[in-house]
């Protein structure tokens, strides 16, 4: 391992613009002439439009335009769309309502866009923006999901009855029926994953700018994957060409999910950038973020498991309403059935597994990946059973796990997936160690010597990642193909610049990449950069989602360096006057076989170049390949998080006092970085068992819209984490990455509530287990003596 | 609109403004200091953090107007261009204690002013205890924590540009 490559802690080389105040995100974009547009919002869940009046605000200072839904239709401005296909149980395709930019005719969410002002200055769009008469009739809201199906409830889009989107099921039902029928023990749980605002720190934004001359529009945007933006905004919206639309990401503030869809603001930007002739900004605030960001989670589930007198599961099953919102989300669909449903069988071997999800509309914000998607929420079910169900059958929680873990692979599960390697009893035997689970019952005394609960969780995960095989999500509904690119650029002097179709907004493919880059051509990591983020730069790139960069993105960087490779072997060759299959390349240098006849990287690049040794007829001048990589699976990292944590019985508060995280993610480029992806993955997971939930009240308002009301995880929430690791490779990538992003986040809500549970000895406990509720939760369980 | 004026990372400035300007609109839009954050509009998120006359204070709560005369200290101001990094800009990129980046800055004046009222050797129970009005969605704060202890020893060996608090 060299200083910089694969597997070494380097320091990262985006910070020094970050710690010095010169990162460049979108609201730091600033275009010649720039207008401000500010969104007139719906104040009502469910409402009928009944006229809009623009004239007295259209009027006040600064004012450009405004701009209505009804503006939007005449200029014939397409809707956005959810691009993950979903065929109910009995084969009817998925009901997607219309996604205007701006609403047409009626609202269905608190946020809703009624209109934008374009102004000279956000102060002065804002003031307009009061001015704008809206009149509405307001409607009954559907909030609950699971009262969104019932009879009589209001329909929020016309045609689409009983607000159900699909009804849809995954496993073998009369095969999971007999194993229950023939089941000694059967757990039984309720279980609501609680919405969840995705709160990247940088807020979302857009700006958008319009070139008369060619006809040509920029979008500077806080996502995620702007190849696909564009692929939406040109194809399916339909605001221009995709040649004629460039979309740039530059840095970007966090995403976790919430910046990977397409959103009516940017879409109302670019509109009107092209109306205004001018460019147009849009930032959203953080009450705009709590409203209109898609949100995460929001399930209701039933679930049950079976297993044999040994605590060998046989089955399980489970009934789950999804809530997506008021519209379908870009890839919505897919979250609570191909990212939620398939990874039932967690770490164990399960001979039959049924699942049936209803998906629903409800006026509240739409709902859509939010990091982990889908796995967290399958995670916190099949986790939660096993505890439960460890506790009625009276056997230890680690020794359920041990009895029922797949061992051999591949494995094939009954819900699609077939996992290709692990070991899940290295990591579980790592962190029992780590954390001292031997010394927990002495410590648990202590801690009841205080008059502190103390209780101790497991949570032994699995999630798939790297998506995904295009061949294999094309058959499950995905709209797109789920590769990625690189090419790879030479320059005369021998420095690198990568094209990548990742996006970094936080994980560090500046220094992961170009240490890969380095170790590969033996050229220091100052020696490259990498370029990701822009359409005009990067030909085409899926972006950065359900932790794929590594597995997938560095993939196709492998395979296009094999190409770049092969190549310069032949340009040495010319060098070196020697015959090509006689060239050796390690370490930067090229040798010819049993000779002391050398060329350095820098020589090699330079003729490649200058094209004085070879005649084009033999080989083409230049350095320079590409690589679109198209994984072979899905990647199944896993491991086991142990939480331990002493509750205050009187009060209700839980701290942590015990973090324990042993992780499988294959080949680890950068420790350092996959370190500090735990810890943010984790602290969101804590964030969502202890304090996050966002609250509807019943007319759909939303309670928890701002973070004074919606309680984000602060320093003095969380513990300092034990973080380890063990290694098996993946086999379906050439670098054996699993990825690292999202498995905190997956894994730590079981861990937390299974170590509440265990120290209240009551299951009856929602997330999040705030103060207050385990404090309820307590006065349950035990009523409190006369005093 | 009335004039304004304030020292900003010890160079004189003058700007006229509408009267609801906020100190980070002045600092953003009008001086294109773009490395102050907005992350919230309720004052939470400390992504807006600089320092005024030598105290560390969220430049979204504050209008540009009430500055008149004072100093600031912005996380461009910290370093002088081209010279070394302050301590605590260090000790950030040597703990890994920023990802997205987004709230470092505000996180690196929020430190040095814990460091100015707590001192240089500080604990994690003081450290997580003090960062209360400052918010990351990323890194867990598990190394920001380990960051700023490491940078408050460092700042205490005399290393780094200029002091947070002048």
């Amino acid at each position: 391992m060299s200083a910089t490559g694969i597997g070494a802690a380097v320091r990262r080389k985006e910070d020094f613009r970050f710690i010095t105040g010169h990162g460049q995100y979108t609201d730091d974009v600033v275009r010649p002439g720039e207008t401000r547009a500010v969104f007139v919002r719906s104040p009502h869940a469910h409402a009928k439009i009944k006229s809009i009046d623009v004239s007295a605000a259209k009027k006040l200072p600064g004012v450009i335009d405004i701009l209505t839904g009804t503006d939007l239709a005449t200029d014939k401005i397409g809707n956005l769309i959810c691009g993950w296909m979903i065929h109910s149980k009995d084969g009817t395709p998925m009901h997607m309502a219309a996604h205007p930019a701006l609403a047409a005719g009626k609202v269905n969410c608190v946020g809703d866009a009624v209109a934008v002002v374009i102004a000279e200055t956000t102060a002065q769009g804002r003031d307009a923006a009061e001015k704008v008469k809206v009149e509405y009739e307001v409607l009954t809201a559907v909030v609950d999901p699971a009262k969104a199906q019932a009879q009589g409830a209001p329909q929020i889009h016309p045609d689409i009855a009983n607000n159900t989107i699909y009804q849809w099921s995954l496993g073998d039902q009369k095969a999971t029926a007999s194993a229950f029928a023939a089941a000694k023990h059967v757990t039984k749980l309720d279980i609501i994953n609680n919405r969840l605002v995705p709160n990247a720190m940088e807020p979302r934004a857009a700006l958008a700018e319009y070139d008369e001359g060619s006809d040509h529009l920029t979008l500077w945007n806080t996502s995620q994957n702007p190849h696909v933006a564009r692929l939406v905004i040109a194809a399916f919206v339909g605001m221009a060409p995709e040649h004629k639309l460039r979309v740039i990401a530059p840095d970007v503030g966090g995403g976790f999910g919430s910046k990977i869809f397409i959103y009516p603001e940017e879409v109302v930007c670019l509109w009107a950038a092209r109306k205004v002739k001018r460019p147009v900004k849009w930032t959203s605030d953080r009450s705009e973020a709590f409203l209109t960001d898609a949100h995460g989670r929001d399930h209701v589930t039933h679930a049950e498991l079976a297993l044999d007198a040994n605590g060998k599961i046989l089955a399980l099953r489970a009934k789950t309403i999804a809530n997506l919102g008021a519209y379908m989300s870009t890839f919505s669909s897919s979250v609570p059935t191909y990212l939620y449903a398939t990874l039932l069988s967690g770490q164990y071997d399960i001979p039959s597994i049924y699942c049936e999800v209803d998906a629903v509309y409800t006026n509240t914000a739409p709902v859509d990946a939010y990091r982990g998607a889908g796995r967290p929420e399958a995670t916190f079910v099949v986790e939660r059973l096993m505890e439960v169900s460890a506790r009625q059958m009276q056997i230890d929680p680690a020794d359920l796990r041990r009895r029922n873990f797949i061992n051999k692979f591949p494995h094939q599960t009954p819900v699609i997936m077939a996992y290709d390697a692990g070991d899940y009893l290295a990591s579980l035997k790592k962190a029992l160690e780590l954390a001292d689970v031997k010394g927990f019952p002495k410590r648990r005394r202590e801690a009841a010597r205080h008059n502190k609960l103390r209780g101790l969780g497991y949570s032994t995960y699995i999630e798939a990642c790297g998506i995904a095989p295009s061949q294999a999500v094309g058959s499950l509904g995905a709209g797109v193909g789920l590769w990625e690119s690189a090419e790879v650029r030479v320059n005369p002097t021998g420095s690198v610049e990568v094209l990548t179709g990742s996006h970094s907004h936080g994980q560090g493919h500046e220094t992961t990449f170009a240490q890969l880059v380095s170790e590969r051509l033996g050229i220091p990591m100052e020696n490259v950069s990498i370029v990701h983020g822009d359409t005009d730069k990067v030909q085409f790139g899926m972006g950065t989602y359900g932790s794929r960069s590594g597995a997938v993105g560095m993939s196709a960087i492998v395979k296009a360096l094999d190409k770049i490779e092969a190549k310069a072997k032949k340009v040495a060759a010319y060098v070196l006057e020697a015959a090509e299959g006689d060239i050796e390349f390690k370490d930067g240098k090229f040798t010819v076989a049993g000779t002391d006849k050398s060329a350095a990287w820098g020589d090699v690049a330079l003729n490649a170049y200058i094209a004085h040794k070879f005649v084009g007829a033999d080989l083409e001048p230049g350095l320079k390949e590409t690589s679109f990589y198209d994984p072979t699976n899905f990647t199944f990292p896993a491991g086991c998080h142990i939480c331990e944590v002493e509750i205050d019985a009187d009060t209700g508060k839980t701290e942590i006092v015990n973090w324990t995280a042993i992780d499988d993610f294959g080949t680890v480029i950068n420790p350092m970085i996959v370190e500090g992806q735990v810890h943010g993955g984790v602290a969101q997971g804590i964030g969502q068992a202890l304090l996050e939930g966002a609250i509807y009240d019943k007319e759909g308002q939303l309670v928890t819209g701002s973070m004074m009301d919606y309680t984000m995880p602060r320093a003095h929430d969380l513990p300092s984490f034990h973080v380890g690791l063990t290694e098996t490779k993946s086999p379906s990538n050439p670098l054996g990455i699993k990825g690292c992003g999202e498995a905190g986040a997956i894994a730590a809500p079981a861990a937390v509530i299974n170590a509440i549970t265990d120290a209240i000895e009551t299951e009856d406990l929602a997330m999040p287990a705030t103060a207050n509720a385990v404090w309820s939760a307590l006065q349950r369980a035990k009523p409190r003596q006369a005093a | 609109m009335p004039a304004v004026s304030m020292t900003v990372n010890g160079k004189a400035v003058t700007g006229n403004v509408e009267e609801r300007t906020l100190l980070v609109q002045f600092l953003r839009e009008h001086l294109r200091l773009t490395g102050t954050h907005v992350g919230c509009d309720t004052s939470q998120c400390g992504a807006c953090v600089v320092h005024i006359d030598g105290i560390a204070g969220k430049s979204c709560t504050l209008l540009a107007l009430q500055c008149e005369g004072m100093k600031i200290t912005t996380i461009e101001g910290l370093a002088e261009p081209g010279g070394p990094l302050h301590p605590m800009q260090e000790a950030f990129r040597e703990h890994h204690g920023l990802q997205c980046g987004y709230c470092t800055p505000g996180m690196i004046m929020a430190a040095l002013d814990i460091v100015r009222r707590r001192g240089n050797d500080l604990d994690e129970h003081t450290i997580r205890d003090q960062l209360d009005g400052n918010i990351c969605r990323c890194t867990g704060y598990h190394n920001i924590v380990k960051a700023i202890a490491a940078g408050a020893k460092n700042m205490a060996k005399g290393g780094g540009a200029r002091q947070a608090a002048e």
